[in-house]
């Protein structure tokens, strides 16, 4: 099927690529048609990130900077936007770019397989962060380079070169000029056709509209797991349908009781919207795979998707979100529990999309099957009070745990999202999510049970800790052994007994080192 | 040397070596501009392959169906075994791989054959719809399992000395133990490739990205039936080696030269990463059984030790894996009467193979272990147990192998890492805190290296490299080894530099080629500064000698007296920049080129008994290591990290430095979070980086500190350096006895803990 043709901005200029099949990722763009190999392939699926670049589009008025693995982003996904590869940030006399010089003096190439990755990750991070007079601290270096492997150097130089990048003459990028020339792509843009191989239309009727019309085509959001079905599967989509464009969908609104986030939001977006009000999940966010992956990814692909062991399932099934289906025929919700009904099945008809995932806010009435009783928390003294939130009786008790072979970017091997709320020391509001321990991303219903209502003492935890062992039959495979999974999901609800008693430095996520002074 | 007065006010830094210079790709490096072999533009009419595997552990071939791959679109056909002209089995030291699988598969992952098409997608997409008729046997996929069967790959090899039964039943204490640990993927960011181009009158280029051009130009020429005259290989930088681009790369070339050969065409083979991971070798997991016996200060006594290689389905370098891993079972430690037994084991897996440190550090894994194991026996600190056993310097300190170790620093050097680390003062710390946390428990340990330096084949111990002074004063270099980010060239650069007298920036690299320097040895064993850099100081020096007799004959001097130095040359009578000279000598008819050539002295070793001097020297060094475990989850942190280590005199500390950290990094990922899972019928289960996990950022110790052991080479090697690329690896060893400790402090008594330290085998260490 004929697709329109690509147009982005690219050193300055205009850049138009014709006949790009809908398929196509951008490193095959990049490589095979541009010639442009400085960007390289090291693993085809977003796991190691040699394959980054850059991505800009107009946000509030700017440009936001997003590094993208191109290596599973579909070339048509860019259109539009402003493009840098690890080619474009030298001056044009071959003054590297701060970004590289830094990478150079801190010897922080060695083999050089990995380093056009990381000198696009560290450029992405001087255009949010250093060009905008914010230092660049080693542990936010260690956070945005996660989703970047390097096999020879230990990173330690790598780390010194995100750090000290800011300490060279700046360098700006001309920012007006290219929001002007993205200006004039969007009103020179193509109508969204009816046909057409890539489609990815603007508004939500629009998109409603498209999917009725076209239920074979491949629906595509930040393509980070689609986009393994084209590197490692091989599967050829003649047509793909891209929802990150919708405007609607876009969004990320606070309500009353909840937030609306958009099925085309990035991961990246939602998490800085789910962590604003619940801080304690800056962690967890951070975790969910590397920068890149969560710079395309979205939130509504990983629910609509209903992996077994994605990571933002048992969170949002832990804080009881619904799910928004829409269609031409209308919309409808549900909790998220409810969407999947079998491994990787979900009850999405063939004309409709995920529009919103409704999460709701910490101090908001669950959508709860009980009722909380005694809405209005003007109670009595609080008996246990609840450490570790500094909050009181009612708050929201919250803890996410990820157990991984490794503690940034990886797969879970079990995720156990418990959120709690006391009062009167009684479980009054319990919503525990689960994952990687069964078929789908899971609600510990009878775990939940046992608890709700119950008083919050350690027999109770003892009781929620084997009901939650005996609720799941978790299988073996590469990431742990069903034992493990089954006595660590125990183990974790002790842990939460511990921290909700207040007991620090039982976890090696919040674990800090303080050693006595030398003698 | 002449008195500085001698030269005019210059600004070279000199000398080169003892700096810390840029990589010398560094910048290109940074702009996406460095090549490395897919990015090479591809020659016109250029085809592309892909693998077709096996998908059985092992079985009868019976059939290959290609019917359905040959219609789709692109494909212009299949290379399987019936298309070699040559050999059809690959020309390795045993002789026991055929190319293409015939009528046997012995690994899920076995390349039956290529396809070949017009892209890359398109021949991967066709290599998935070949169809292979398997008659399906029973397959080993366990070591322990094949020791039992007696399935190897070459026969058991045993070092004995005195009489270990003794010692062992003698001693005040005796112990038993086993212990497994896992193999290690490679993860070079760049995968394998390589890239055939048939020439004219039959001759062949072949870019292949590996350590070993020498040995894929004969096993090419092997395979299409040609004399290695006929083949050229290039390689001008990997993406990534350490070990598995050794012999792995040559099985890449020989398969696109193969299907270039057939469609008279350049075909271009780059496996996608999860078929690298499926098709080739890793490091060896290896499985242990011992018995000891030791006094009451630790020390050994008597020790039975069994070591089992898990070679996978093919000998390959497998031998010298475990000849080293043997060698290195004493690590630090003078072993008493001892007996080791060494099994190469055949199992239905890939044929594992050359990875950084090479057996080395699976034969020292297994002693730290049982030093270990006895200091908790005991009650006694690890460090004691460790300290007492060291080799000492006129007694005790002769190895198993009858080698005697001369360039012992082991004692000053750990005794100086233990005042530097506060190990003493964090161990009681560490208790105090370990006896109030209740889920977290910390561990500390101090660990040794006492690495080997040379190929224990001793005719490998040689190389070459030629100089070419051009008449504008630049100089080109060229040697046999390879480079693949350990920073090679960037220090055969400083030496040749220093030889000549003139700045870095004026000596360039070209690229590894089989034409320029024939017969080089694989870059590997940590030997390519030692061998190709002394071989460019050759070269350099015999280019040097010849315009020192130059000018001496016009100064009327002693060749002795003309001194090279800041980019100038100075005589009796008259100084001149190396450009004036360059030109005046030039026009004299000086040869302005030179070869040289270098092999290691001393060494010898009978392979049969394994006894001699293997190692022309050794290289030292020493980590304290310190861990926290969750006692309920089984994760766990590197909390901290000092390091000691011995260089010799360092040619370039920046690259050094990234020696020391980049092997320590991938030490601890492979005994913490990188985990090779075999299912039961053979298929490797982590393939991908999605499941095979190597360090991230997150996995360094903000406290990681090196420093290098400020003494040169007691033996005569290239700038009184040492060699640097194996021994920190085994520097992380610290890790995995840190965390057994750890271990210990939660539950007390003995810790068996196998490896990788995943959160589930900790949290396994816990309960057992």
């Amino acid at each position: 099927m004929e697709a329109k043709t690509i147009r982005l901005v690219r050193r300055g200029e205009l850049v138009s690529l014709t006949n790009v099949a809908p398929d196509r990722t951008l490193l095959e763009v990049l490589r095979e048609d541009l010639g442009c190999t400085g960007t390289k392939e090291g693993c085809g699926e977003g796991d190691c990130g040699a394959c980054t670049v850059v991505i800009a589009e107009p946000h509030e008025g700017r440009l936001r900077y997003r590094a993208i693995n191109s290596c599973i982003r579909l070339a048509h996904s860019v259109d539009g936007m402003a493009l840098w590869t690890v080619e474009d940030l030298a001056a044009d006399d071959g003054t590297l770019h701060p970004a590289q010089e830094a990478m150079v003096r801190a010897h922080g190439s060695q083999c050089g397989f990995c380093t056009p990755g990381f000198v696009m990750s560290l450029f992405g991070m001087y255009q949010n962060h250093v060009g905008r007079g914010k230092p660049v601290t080693r542990e936010l270096a260690q956070e945005e380079l996660s989703g970047n492997l390097c096999r020879c150097t230990g990173y330690r130089p790598i780390l010194d070169a995100a750090q000290q990048m800011g300490d060279l003459p700046r360098v700006a990028v001309d920012e007006q000029a290219i929001l002007n020339q993205l200006g004039r792509l969007a009103r020179e843009r193509e109508p969204a056709a009816s046909g057409g191989g890539y489609l990815d239309p603007r508004t939500l009727p629009e998109l409603l509209r498209l999917r009725a019309a076209h239920p074979q085509a491949q629906i595509v959001a930040g393509c980070t797991d689609v986009g393994l079905w084209v590197t490692k599967l091989h599967k050829q989509y003649p047509q793909v349908l891209d929802v990150t464009r919708v405007e609607e969908l876009q969004r990320i609104e606070a309500y009353d009781h909840h937030v609306a986030i958009g099925a085309a939001a990035t991961l990246t977006d939602a998490f800085d919207a789910l962590v604003r009000e619940r801080p304690q999940l800056k962690t967890f966010a951070n975790r969910f795979a590397g920068l890149p992956v969560r710079n395309s990814g979205t939130l509504g692909g990983n629910v609509a998707n209903g992996s077994p062991i994605g990571d933002s399932m048992p969170l949002l099934i832990a804080l009881g979100a619904h799910v928004v289906l829409l269609s031409v025929r209308g919309h409808r919700e549900m909790p998220l529990e409810d969407f999947y009904t079998g491994y990787r099945q979900t009850v999405l008809a063939p004309d409709e999309v995920v529009g919103w995932i409704k999460v709701p806010r910490p101090g908001g009435p669950h959508p709860d099957p009980l009722p909380p009783a005694g809405e209005g928390a003007n109670g009595p003294a609080p008996s246990p009070r609840l450490r570790g939130e500094g909050g009181g009786e009612g708050m929201e008790l919250l803890r996410a745990y990820k157990i991984s072979k490794r503690y940034d970017d990886d797969i879970s091997a079990v995720c156990l999202v418990i959120a709690a709320r006391l009062r009167d020391g009684m479980v009054d509001h319990i919503g525990i999510g689960a994952g990687g321990v069964a078929a789908t991303p899971v609600r510990a219903v009878q775990t939940e049970a046992v608890l709700r209502g119950a008083p919050w003492t350690l027999e109770t935890a003892q009781r929620a800790t084997a009901a939650l062992r005996a609720e799941f039959q978790p299988i073996s495979d590469m990431r742990a052994s069903s034992a493990y999974r089954s006595e660590v999901l125990g183990n974790l609800m002790q842990r939460f007994w511990l921290e909700s008693q207040g007991h620090e430095q039982i976890n090696l996520e919040s674990f800090r080192l303080v050693e006595a002074a030398s003698p | 040397m002449n008195a500085p007065e001698k030269f005019l006010a210059g600004t070279v830094a000199q000398p080169a070596t003892g700096r810390p210079h840029f990589h010398e790709s560094a910048r290109a490096q940074v702009a996406g501009g460095a090549t490395y072999i897919d990015d090479i533009p591809e020659v016109r009419g250029t085809l592309h392959a892909a693998p077709i595997l096996s998908t059985v552990a092992h079985g009868k071939l019976l059939g290959v169906d290609s019917g359905e791959a040959l219609k789709m679109p692109g494909v212009q056909g299949v290379v399987l075994a019936q298309d070699i002209p040559g050999d059809p089995i690959l020309a390795t030291f045993v002789h026991d791989e055929p190319v293409f699988a015939r009528d046997t598969v012995e690994f899920v992952g076995q390349v039956v054959g290529i396809v070949v098409a017009d892209t890359v997608m398109q021949a991967r997409r066709a290599a998935r719809k070949v169809k292979l008729k398997i008659e399906a046997l029973p397959a080993i996929v366990d070591v322990r399992e094949a020791v039992k069967a007696r399935s190897f790959v070459l026969p058991p090899v045993t070092v004995r000395r005195g009489a270990p039964e003794q010692g062992i039943a003698g001693a005040p204490h005796q112990l038993r133990g086993s212990l497994d640990v896992g193999g290690q993927e490679h993860f070079y960011l760049e995968g394998q490739v390589g890239y055939a181009l048939p020439l004219e009158q039959d001759n062949w280029w072949i870019y292949s990205s590996t350590q070993h051009p020498g040995e894929v130009q004969h096993w090419v020429a092997h395979t299409l039936g040609l004399d290695s005259g006929a083949v050229t290989v290039e390689c001008r930088r990997m993406g990534g080696g350490f070990g598995g681009k050794e012999t792995q790369a040559g099985h890449i070339a020989v398969w696109a030269a193969l299907a270039a050969r057939k469609f008279r065409k350049p075909v271009k083979l780059r496996l996608d990463r999860d078929d690298d991971f499926m098709v080739t070798g890793k490091r060896h997991p290896f499985a242990y059984d011992y018995e000891v016996g030791f006094d009451g200060e630790g020390r050994i006594l008597g020790l039975k030790l069994m070591l089992a290689a898990n070679c996978g389905w093919s000998a390959d370098l497998s031998g010298p894996v475990a000849d080293r891993a043997v060698f290195h079972a004493d690590n630090a430690y003078y072993l008493g009467d001892v007996e080791i037994v060494s099994y190469r084991c055949k199992t239905n897996v890939q044929s594992h193979t050359a990875f950084r440190g090479f057996g080395g550090p699976q034969g020292m894994i297994v002693t730290e272990a049982i030093l270990g194991d006895i200091a908790r026996a005991l009650g006694k600190d690890a460090l004691d147990v460790r300290k007492a056993n060291l080799y000492g310097t006129t007694e005790r300190n002769v190895t198993h192998y009858e080698m005697t170790v001369e360039d012992n620093i082991l004692d000053p050097l750990i005794t100086r890492l233990e005042q530097t680390s506060r190990y003493r003062a964090r161990r009681a710390e560490i208790a105090r805190w370990n006896a109030l946390s209740p889920v977290i428990k910390r561990g500390l340990a101090l660990t040794p290296v006492k690495f080997g330096i040379s190929f224990t084949a001793t005719f490998f111990n040689q190389a070459g490299a030629l100089v070419h002074v051009y008449t504008d004063g630049s100089v080109q270099v060229n040697h046999g080894g390879t480079e693949m980010g350990q920073g090679l060239h960037t220090k055969v650069c400083q030496i040749v530099a220093d030889e000549l007298g003139i700045p870095f920036e004026k000596v360039r690299i070209s690229a590894t080629d089989t034409s320029k320097v024939p017969n080089a040895s694989a870059t590997a064993a940590s030997s390519g500064t030692d061998l190709n850099g002394r071989a460019a100081q050759f070269a350099a020096r015999q280019v040097r000698q010849r315009l020192a007799e130059y000018v001496a004959d016009k100064q009327k001097c002693k060749p002795e007296q003309v001194i090279f130095a800041h980019g100038q040359v100075s005589g009796p009578d008259a100084v001149m920049t190396w450009e004036q000279l360059l030109d005046d000598a030039y026009k004299s008819r000086v040869q302005l080129w030179s070869d040289g050539f270098y092999k290691t002295p001393k060494i010898h070793y009978d392979k049969h008994t394994l006894t001699g001097r293997p190692f022309y020297y050794f290289s030292y060094g020493a980590a304290c290591t310190e861990v926290a475990i969750d006692t309920l989850t089984g994760e766990n942190r590197v909390l901290k990290v000092d390091i000691l280590h011995d260089v010799g005199t360092s040619i370039n500390p920046a690259i050094d430095l990234g020696q020391i950290e980049g092997g320590f990094i991938q030490g601890m990922g492979w005994l913490t979070t990188e985990q090779l899972v075999w299912s039961d019928n053979g298929h490797l289960a982590t393939h991908a980086p999605s499941t095979y996990k190597i360090p991230a950022t997150g996995d360094v110790p903000e406290h990681f500190r090196v420093e290098l052991w400020p003494e040169p080479n007691r033996e005569d090697n290239v700038g009184g350096s040492k060699a640097v690329g194996e021994p920190p690896f085994m520097l992380a060893i610290s890790v995995w006895e840190a965390l057994r400790d750890a271990a210990a402090a939660a539950r007390g008594g003995p810790v068996h803990m196998d490896a990788p330290a995943t959160a589930e085998n900790v949290l396994k260490s816990l309960r057992r």
